[in-house]
């Protein structure tokens, strides 16, 4: 990271664990539980949000000394609706299976409270170069969780890890079962549920009471 | 605060801009994108008359092609199930033709081996679009795909998934007395001792209204194939 000042460094480490958008402040979890049965969607849904947030924080930090302060939600929404669209249309000609398996989810990036969430607090206070750290900072603080989600449910729920068989025949043969409850969404909240805790503890984060 | 005229302008100029760019990415990927749907629909007839070899989702367009070629033969009947000479479902204009249907057949070392059909309508939220493949005796459901739908995921989008449409193999569409019933998607489980078993599938919870408009919608689209059914059988 010799590359990046401190305080960028700062900006992009913070949203990986201590300040993790989902397991810190819970944002983006409808797409969390809906997109990580597989770990492989799990990852392009990462890389989706990585291109929009990066972006949205970058195009609106440069435009933040010119956005007027009535129309700032409308205009911060436009520009995330537009890169948004923009992801689907390209994975649409480019990753058509992959498009079809996310379905609704890439445009409810659009929805998802971390974008909108880090334009307001973060790009329209800094400069377009320390936007664009944050967005990918928060972006992939987003996805490890993801990620972290889909590989329990996808190993336990079927036996597979990227479409792989990684629960030996013989387990099978042995009267091992595959876990049903981890592919519907009430699996994605227990996992989630204890990655929260397991974050939680290391950082020693505390609920005020 | 700004004045009302620069906040006026700066949107119009905001939204221009952001015009331009989708436009531009949507005419340029355009190609490429009905290539893939068209694609998706030819793997979904395939996938329908249980054509396999093609290797998961993984399966390039040469290939898939091939397999078509291969595999399938498509023509087109009007409402009396005769064939109309010389024209091929891609010829058909949805606009100017009414009462053509298309056929893909599947020949197996030169016989029939069975009919897709394409079957569309009203589910909950949205069309559906799929096929419905028929064994050469036109009675047994061989598959069915569904490969364009806006329904809800995880309830009403679960019926193109493998668990829901297995559940349609081997059913019939017409009674012992040669009538149609075609296939109902009941709620809850099918009755495995009533007489009707052979012409029910289980439900999906979550997605009642979404099946009743496939149950509306298959029968509606099999009784336009009615006559050529009869013919082919």
């Amino acid at each position: 990271m010799g590359l990046l000042s401190k305080k960028s460094q700062q900006v992009l480490k913070d949203p990986l664990m201590s300040n993790n958008p989902i397991a810190f402040q819970v944002l983006g979890i409808c797409s969390a539980l809906a997109v990580t049965v597989k770990m492989d969607t799990a990852i392009v849904m990462t890389l989706a949000v990585i291109f929009v947030l990066a972006m949205s924080n970058t195009i609106i930090s440069a435009m933040r000394n010119y956005i007027p302060g009535r129309v700032r939600i409308i205009v911060m929404l436009s520009v995330i609706a537009s890169l948004v669209i923009l992801t689907d249309q390209v994975l649409r000609a480019y990753a058509y299976d992959m498009s079809k398996q996310l379905s609704v989810f890439v445009g409810l990036i659009i929805t998802n409270c971390i974008v909108l969430g880090r334009a307001e607090a973060f790009a329209l206070q800094n400069t377009p170069g320390k936007a664009f750290w944050d967005g990918v900072g928060n972006a992939l603080g987003y996805g490890i969780i993801l990620i972290a989600v889909s590989f329990f449910r996808e190993i336990l729920g079927s036996g597979t890890l990227m479409g792989l068989q990684i629960i030996p025949d013989a387990f099978y043969s042995a009267g091992y079962e595959n876990m049903g409850l981890m592919v519907l969404s009430p699996g994605a909240f227990i996992i989630l549920g204890l990655i929260i805790w397991v974050q939680r503890l290391i950082t020693k984060v505390e609920e005020e009471a | 605060m700004r004045s009302n005229s620069y906040t006026l302008g700066f949107t119009a100029l905001v939204t221009i801009i952001l015009g331009i760019m989708l436009s531009a990415a949507a005419t340029s990927l355009k190609d490429r994108q009905l290539l893939n749907e068209e694609l998706d629909i030819k793997k979904n007839i395939l996938a329908s008359l249980n054509i396999t070899g093609i290797s998961g989702s993984k399966a390039n367009a040469e290939e898939v092609q091939q397999l078509f070629t291969d595999n399938i033969r498509s023509f087109v009947v009007d409402k009396d199930g005769n064939v109309i000479a010389g024209l091929s479902p891609d010829q058909i204009d949805p606009k100017t033709m009414v009462e053509v249907y298309p056929v893909y057949e599947k020949v197996l070392d030169g016989a029939t081996a069975g009919f897709a059909l394409p079957i569309s309508g009203k589910g909950l939220w949205s069309s559906c679009y799929g096929y419905l493949a028929l064994e050469s005796d036109c009675n047994t459901v061989m598959g069915i795909t569904f490969y364009k739908h806006g329904e809800t995921p995880g309830l009403g989008g679960e019926i193109e998934k493998e668990w829901f449409t297995a559940n349609f193999s081997g059913k019939r569409i017409f009674d012992d007395n040669g009538d149609l019933v075609s296939i109902q998607v009941v709620k809850g489980a099918v009755n495995e001792n009533s007489a009707d078993a052979y012409h029910q599938v289980d439900g999906i919870s979550g997605a009642t209204l979404t099946t009743k408009g496939l149950n509306i919608f298959i029968k509606q689209d099999l009784n336009n194939y009615l006559p050529f059914l009869k013919q082919a059988h």
